[in-house]
């Protein structure tokens, strides 16, 4: 073997799929197998025990799954990660492996409607606390810290206003009270924005997006950077005895491990909303192309921005990739090679032009989705935050004008051409 | 020399065997009882060195490195599950027993002692643990879903 450093691209098609031992395949097998054979009862013991490495029930790990968790970590420069049967399951197991009834988080307020819900109903019903703050303003975030605060949670690209958050001012913060930075990197993809390399402690995806890039599954990964100090005594649930894994402490067993190993044999184990490895084939398949994809994803986002914003039908248009962003300095710092493709603007004439708009599109899918090679078109207001009060929609910057486009890899002036026509019918 | 690259933690685990496991523990939840059980389904001939236990898991523990080695001669690899202020003393121990490597566990960082064994000529790896590199190497991290940094087109054999 050699020491050398790989690339991005090397990796994704590389890392975690190298030629399937027993049989030689070089393309990753599905392992569609519930369960796996012990070799003795000593060996599922040394198994179930976590002192040695082996596949025991797909809900836990599975090849195929493996394979695509390790080159999703790879990629984002991770220690380890661990998929999900969505983004959301991705996020929640990533916040349960650090926090319980009691606890505490600080959160950005302009995320994906879905992930406020989450936090603001779900979480609290577990006992869990939510402050959303917004623009996830560094200097608002400290303040909402309270003593019982276990984790700071934000998106590199907001959905969907496309505000960028400032990783390395809130991961800085988020250490300085001994606490995690979770980051939804779903927007950007590992190929735009790597938030480890800026000091965040734990990346979540959908994986349905960009990682996919086909709108075939539905699935998420949580990533860990592997720097975090869990036995600090700020996140008990690692660093002391758990009762739901015969009283092992993770930290001291498994050092940097810990967070992954907890999040994988107690959290993913009991939550159950595991990858399915026909869907990680896929994953893996989606992975192999992701640089291709997002520079062609960026390349058509540009075109398209260039020509809403001179659009004389287009009362405003919000994508950070533009030259004339608030955020460019953001924007120049976290995503060098693109914005992403995804943006949003209010036509002339609001709520009712934007109805009138979608509902004249022929190419652009009106659908509940992001990052598909094909070019898809949402209404937030009443689709994606539409569950959202008026006060959170407000904080979270969706009008009622709103329209969100997905930019896909069709030609360029075919997105344009139809963009024209619902534009001025 | 000290090790600093997978390749050359790789070469040190490759031509080893034998193990004597300075601070070894009996009790099922220790870091070092998982890397002496992992290691002896591996392939390694693995013996606790520690005052506090005759045996570990039926096989014979001793009470110092001297001993070991008047059992079992010269170990390929100490390594060393000691706090970190024991590290000179267990690599003054390690260059008496002629041991070829000495393998600082996880958090088991002393400078001193890095340098008296890397200027002994005993191969030194620090900060890592065996278990780990182990299973970066054979594939076990990947089977637990974690980046092993390994990347090849070579087919390797089945068995973890």
């Amino acid at each position: 073997m050699s020491d050398r450093t790989f690339g991005f691209r090397t990796r994704a098609l590389h890392a975690g799929t190298p030629p399937d031992p027993t049989t030689g395949a070089r393309a990753m097998p599905i392992y569609l197998s519930a369960s796996f054979v012990f070799e003795s009862t000593e060996h599922a013991a040394e198994l179930y025990s976590l002192r040695n490495y082996g596949n025991i029930y797909t809900r836990i790990s599975n090849p195929t799954v493996a394979a695509f968790e390790e080159k999703i970590a790879s990629l984002e420069g991770g220690l380890g990660a661990v998929a999900t049967a969505s983004g959301q399951a991705a996020q929640l197991i990533a916040i349960l492996s650090l926090a319980q009834a009691g606890d505490h988080l600080v959160s950005s307020a302009n995320i994906y409607g879905g992930t406020i819900t989450q936090f603001s109903v779900t979480l609290k019903r577990m006992g869990i606390e939510t402050t959303f703050v917004p623009d996830a303003q560094p200097r608002a975030m400290a303040a909402a810290i309270k003593p019982n605060t276990k984790a700071l949670f934000a998106e590199t690209i907001g959905n969907p206003l496309g505000n960028v958050a400032d990783i390395a001012e809130l991961a800085a913060l988020a250490h300085q009270y001994g606490i995690p930075l979770v980051v939804d990197n779903t927007f950007a993809s590992p190929y735009l924005c790597r938030p480890i390399e800026h000091g965040a402690d734990i990346v979540v995806h959908s994986a349905t997006k960009f990682i996919s890039g086909q709108g075939r599954v539905i699935a998420g990964a949580l990533i860990e950077a592997g720097s975090f100090d869990w036995a600090s005594g700020k996140h008990p649930l690692i660093s002391e005895p758990s009762p739901g894994y015969h009283g092992m402490t993770f930290s001291e067993t498994f050092v940097e491990y810990a967070y992954l190993m907890r999040a994988r044999a107690e959290v993913l184990r009991d939550v159950g909303a595991c990858l399915s490895p026909m869907d990680a084939w896929l994953l893996i398949g989606g992975l192999e192309t992701l640089a291709l994809r997002m520079d062609a994803h960026v390349a058509n986002a540009v075109k398209v921005a260039e020509f809403l914003e001179s659009h004389r039908q287009v009362a405003w248009l919000n994508y950070p990739g533009l030259a004339s962003n608030p955020q460019r300095h953001l924007v120049h710092k976290y995503l060098p090679r693109g914005a992403g493709s995804i943006m949003t603007f209010g036509p002339r004439g609001g709520r009712a032009a934007a109805v009138k708009f979608i509902e004249a599109l022929e190419l652009w899918s009106h659908l509940a989705n992001v990052g598909d090679a094909k070019s898809l078109v949402i209404h937030p207001a009443s689709t994606t935050h539409q569950q959202l009060t008026d006060d959170e929609m407000q904080t979270a910057g969706i009008t009622p004008d709103m329209i969100r486009l997905s930019v896909g890899l069709e030609d360029a002036e075919d997105l344009i051409w139809d963009l024209d026509r619902a534009l001025t019918l | 020399m000290i090790a600093a690259t997978p390749a050359q933690r790789r070469a040190i685990l490759d031509r080893s065997r034998t193990v004597a496991m300075v601070g070894a523990s009996a009790n099922p939840q220790r870091p070092s009882y998982f890397v002496y059980r992992y290691l002896l389904t591996h392939g390694f001939d693995v013996h606790g060195v520690n005052p506090a236990y005759a045996t570990i898991d039926g096989r014979a523990c001793y009470a110092s490195l001297e001993e070991y080695v008047r059992a079992h001669g010269p170990p390929d690899i100490v390594d060393v599950f000691r706090k970190a202020s024991a590290a000179p003393q267990a690599a003054a121990d390690a260059i008496a027993a002629k041991a070829k490597a000495i393998w600082f566990q996880y958090g088991v960082i002393d400078e001193r002692a890095t340098r008296l064994a890397d200027q002994a000529g005993l191969d030194v790896v620090v900060d890592r643990c065996m278990k780990v590199e182990h299973a970066r190497f054979r594939g076990g991290l990947s089977v637990a879903g974690m980046n092993s940094g390994v990347l090849s087109s070579k087919r390797r054999s089945g068995r973890m």
